[in-house]
């Protein structure tokens, strides 16, 4: 089954598209700079991004079988030369942030012309493409150290990115700089377990290193550098204790930043999860099942309980969202945790769901941000009337977030549940709909303010412009189409998890 | 013949878009009706193929298909819509409510709502559509704007949502997850597929999961709603949510688990009972209620235990009288509803300690109110009394002495919780009240459709026969 294109010589186009995917917008982020105009910064942008765009449907139309495609930086054969792997896991991640990328930057056009100054328009746009790139890259790659390279390039430019929020709100700086700390402790452990892995196989090819890992069995430097390498990413995925950066990040970044990171870092950050465990590591290592069993696990219900209590609370929409992601981070890992196909694709298809439901709620609060001037709770009421179709969307959005029959959020649940069932932990399927039933209350305070209150007196808003009420009913209308037609996310997630679960075996 | 039939169901599910005009809503309403009653002509009381629409994972369709429980849902609730709509109308400009249009938007989406669950083949269809139907009346519950509103709807919607996503969800994922199926089969789908107490743990998931059915103790939603304007008292909370409820319990009962495998395994006696103690225990507190809006909401707790209970007996002759009562009970109950709403526009009084002397004020409005309390109460010539009498029937069936006993207890309480109202309203007069008050009954678009379904409730008895054959083929045997 497998599509293997091996070219040491590039034959046509469509050969390079892996590599395509990552380049469009890297060359285009300097190009931005150089040629310093205005006017031509944001048309530059967004075709990159929808170039990109294209390039990850046609690549995971090519794999969504269950086929793979290798590609060689520059001829150099792996393990030595930089591989780049596409199969379904990773594809389908391509295509959320590609996608979720192509959407936001219109509407991002009207928000960030309010929320940042305009001489520094220019930086933002090639910030945000850097960001994209190293995003994708991270994705598309099939070297453990160049996964590094690219986690560090999306880091960097999203530092930048939070920080654009001072100009509304000066604490963005110190939620950059939380960020920024907290990141490079995450990519510290996640290179030092390189390192230690480096030295006791001699590769950095993820397939070579399942194949000597698989070899040489489990050490104490394996098992070392494991322990490194999940923590280091669970700094980048926000696994509940270590979330800390993530509610200041989003509530202060500029809107369109939150709309584009909430759907997507995390996110990639949890597909690298899922690759080291089960790619990478064999899951069959006693102390990985235990990793998973007693840590994963506790902590994902914990994430979903206890941050979803949190989000509750909240007087700031973005924040109470903000912690309503980490609850739902914590049903991806559950997923994981599960160890079993169902709880695996359940794991990616809530990545997919949960990316663009989350993208429609950012973008709607974003919205109101733009016409009321906060996102406090007192700043929305009466936004109903007064925003019809924002309000709507915000919505239809946390209709998904519960995960109400018919939108995208409920396929997911159903299938962590299905797996929770299936593994005979019917415990823990009872955990996940109670905890959704949290979100029934955040989501509700959100709906009574919009709808049940009468706005603050000085406020005079109006609905929101069409650039960016096109984003978000794009968004919106995706949360239900994916409710309905889940052939593109079940086959996807069922390949990805499949693939994934296959382990070393299936990458070769 | 099946194929305008199916056509027919896709359209009443997606015709009904919010209308924000009365007429054309109204002619919408008709409309339903009439093809309801197409479909009715077409299919009779036979079994359609379903009509898929997506498939969401396999074995889990979006689909649709006829059968007499469902049919006859679909006919009392679309039947009762014409009525209510003009009831609303009335009653909204009788007393000056604001939001029309979004009022009646909701209203109608949720007849919408309703007609994909009465026609749902599977019971995935059926939970989407449960739970829209929850969502698109939580509007109307909050409808008045005001904090009572306001936590009342929230109460309504913690409780719905939460049984249905935290219990029934449950259910359903575990049903599909030993059978592979959700479809709704003749003689049910579990038997073989899973044994001993695990059914009981199973049926209780669905039993609690299903709160629209108000079954005890998770029947708050209903009283905390009556906050809501009257026409969706009556409607939603006496016919359409409730109904769908219990309409949800029959359908687990005899198309999930099938009414033999319930008998065989005695799975559902405990449901029996408690259906028993949540009709009994409704009653006694209706009775401790002034407000005649909370009375009646317990007096829809207590009779919605009726049907479950029907379903519980796991008899055939119990199944269908639970199936009758769906529609009876309908018929009854709105009427009672319409008339608390008439009293409401005419005097603005709630409590029932303030409707002394008013019977003769209002005579249409109390008669209405005489005639369907008879009928809950289940006296002939009225409708209520053949499906309490088939619930008996099904009773005696399985030996179980008690639950007639209870079920005539209920009968005693009703008179005891009704009757004193209409008592009240006819032979004492109200001193402080000045004397020879001309007649000054409500406007005419308000008492019209209750005194409808008061003929109707009288209509019903004489044609119960029809019904029972009508229903008789959901527990035939194949």
């Amino acid at each position: 089954m497998a599509t293997e294109t091996t070219h040491h010589v590039a034959m046509t186009l469509s050969d390079h598209l892996p590599v395509l995917a990552i380049l469009v917008p890297f060359v285009a982020a300097p190009l931005c700079v150089l040629l310093g105009s205005r006017s031509l910064t944001w048309p530059i942008t967004f075709l990159a991004s929808a170039a990109s765009f294209v390039i990850s449907f046609l690549l995971l139309l090519s794999v969504i079988d269950g086929g793979f495609i290798s590609y060689h930086i520059g001829g150099w054969a792996p393990p030595l030369g930089i591989e780049y792997r596409v199969d379904a896991a990773n594809a389908f991640v391509l295509f959320l942030v590609t996608g979720i990328s192509t959407i936001v930057l219109p509407y991002a056009r009207e928000s960030v012309k309010s929320e940042i100054p305009e001489r520094h328009h220019t930086l933002f746009y090639a910030c945000f493409l850097l960001c994209l790139t190293g995003l994708l890259g991270v994705a598309v790659t099939g070297d453990a150290f160049n996964v590094f390279v690219f986690l560090e390039i999306s880091s960097l430019s999203t530092y930048v990115l939070i920080a654009q929020g001072s100009y509304r709100d000066r604490r963005a700086l110190t939620a950059a700089y939380d960020y920024l700390i907290m990141g490079t402790i995450g990519a510290t452990f996640f290179v030092i377990g390189l390192g230690m892995l480096y030295m006791a196989t001699g590769t950095l090819n993820m397939a070579d290193l399942a194949d000597r890992i698989a070899d040489q069995g489990a050490n104490r430097t394996v098992r070392a550098a494991f322990a490194f390498i999940v923590v280091g990413i669970g700094l980048k995925v926000a696994i509940y204790p270590l979330h800390l950066w993530l509610p200041n990040a989003y509530t202060y970044a500029p809107s369109a930043v939150t709309a584009f990171l909430a759907a997507t870092a995390t996110k990639v950050a949890v597909y690298v999860l899922m690759r080291f465990l089960f790619s990478v590591f064999q899951p069959s290592f006693l102390f990985e099942v235990n990793t998973l069993e007693f840590m994963i696990i506790p902590f994902a219900i914990l994430a979903m309980f206890a941050a979803s209590f949190i989000a509750i609370f909240q007087t700031d929409l973005k924040r109470l969202l903000a912690y309503s992601s980490i609850a739902q981070i914590g049903y991806m890992l559950l997923g994981i945790g599960l160890l079993n196909e169902s709880g695996v694709a359940a794991a990616v298809a809530h990545l997919f769901n949960h990316g663009i439901t989350k993208a429609v709620l950012f973008m709607g609060v974003g919205a109101l941000v733009l016409r009321s001037g906060g996102s406090f709770f007192d700043r929305i009421e009466g936004m109903g009337k007064l925003m019809p179709w924002t309000s709507a969307a915000i919505v239809i959005g946390g209709l998904s977030l519960i995960g109400v029959p018919g939108t995208a959020g409920f396929l997911s649940k159903w299938l962590l549940v299905q797996g929770a069932l299936e593994k005979g932990w019917w415990p823990i399927a009872i955990l996940v709909v109670l905890s959704s039933l949290l979100a029934v209350i955040y989501v509700w305070r959100i709906v009574e303010a919009m709808y049940l209150r009468s706005p603050a007196s000085d406020i005079e808003a109006k609905e929101a412009p069409l650039s960016m009420l096109v984003p978000i009913w794009i968004m919106a209308l995706a949360c239900i189409y994916f409710g309905f037609a889940t052939d593109i996310t079940l086959t996807a997630s069922h390949t990805a998890a499949q693939g994934l679960l296959a382990g070393p075996v299936g990458l070769n | 013949m099946l194929i305008p039939a199916l056509a027919t169901v896709t359209n009443i599910v997606f015709r009904n878009q919010p209308n924000l005009r009365d007429g054309i809503t109204l002619a919408a309403a008709v409309a339903t009706f009439v093809t309801v009653l197409t479909i009715l002509s077409n299919v009779g009381n036979g079994t359609t193929e379903p009509l898929v629409l997506f498939e969401i994972l396999p074995g889990i369709d979006i689909a649709f298909n006829v059968e007499p429980l469902g049919l006859l849902f679909a006919i009392v609730a679309s039947g009762l819509w014409i009525l209510t709509h003009i009831y609303g109308i009335g009653y909204m400009r009788g007393n000056n409510e604001s939001h029309h249009a979004r009022f009646f938007a909701c209203f109608s989406f949720a007849i919408s709502t309703v007609m994909g669950i009465a026609f749902a083949s599977n019971m995935f269809t059926l939970f989407l559509f449960y739970e829209l139907l929850t969502l698109s009346t939580y509007p109307l519950v909050a409808h008045k704007g005001t904090e009572e509103a306001i936590r009342g709807a929230r109460t309504y919607l913690g409780i719905l949502i939460g049984t249905s996503i935290g219990l029934q969800l449950v259910a359903v994922i575990w049903t599909y997850a030993i059978t592979g199926t959700l479809d709704f089969t003749k003689g049910g789908i579990l038997e073989g597929h899973i044994s001993g107490p695990m059914v009981a743990i199973l049926l209780a998931l669905y039993a609690f999961g299903i709160g629209k059915a108000a079954l005890m103790p998770f029947h708050r939603w209903l009283p905390a709603a009556m906050v809501a304007p009257t026409p969706v008292s009556a409607l939603l909370h006496a016919v359409a949510v409730v109904k769908a409820g219990v309409f949800t319990m029959l359908k687990v009962g005899i198309y999930i688990f099938g009414i033999d495998f319930l008998a065989e395994t005695g799975a559902s006696e405990w449901l029996m009972w408690l259906a028993a103690f949540s009709i009994i225990a409704a009653s006694v507190v209706a009775m401790t209620k002034d407000n005649l809006k909370a009375r009646l909401a317990y007096s829809t707790v207590s009779q919605l235990s009726y049907i479950t209970l029907g379903m519980a007996l796991a008899t055939s002759m119990g199944a269908l009288g639970g199936g009758m009562h769906i529609a009876m009970h309908a018929m009854g109950k709105i009427t009672l509803f319409m008339c608390a709403g008439s009293i409401y526009v005419a005097t603005h009084k709630t409590n029932i300690s303030q409707m002394t002397g008013l019977g003769r004020i209002m005579p249409i409005t109390f008669g209405a109110f005489l005639i369907g309390a008879l009928s809950i109460i289940g006296l002939p010539p009225l409708g209520g009394s053949w499906s309490k009498w088939l619930l008996i029937v099904g009773a005696a069936d399985t030996g179980q002495w008690v639950m007639i006993g209870v079920l005539m207890a209920s009968s005693l309480l009703n008179v005891a919780y009704l009757l004193p109202l209409v008592g009240r309203g006819f032979f004492l007069t109200d001193p402080d009240a000045e004397q020879g008050g001309a007649m000054a009954e409500s406007p005419l678009l308000v008492w019209l459709p209750p005194a409808i379904t008061a003929i109707g409730c009288i209509v019903l008895f004489f044609f119960a026969g029809d019904l029972q054959d009508f229903l008789s083929p959901i527990v035939a045997a194949d």
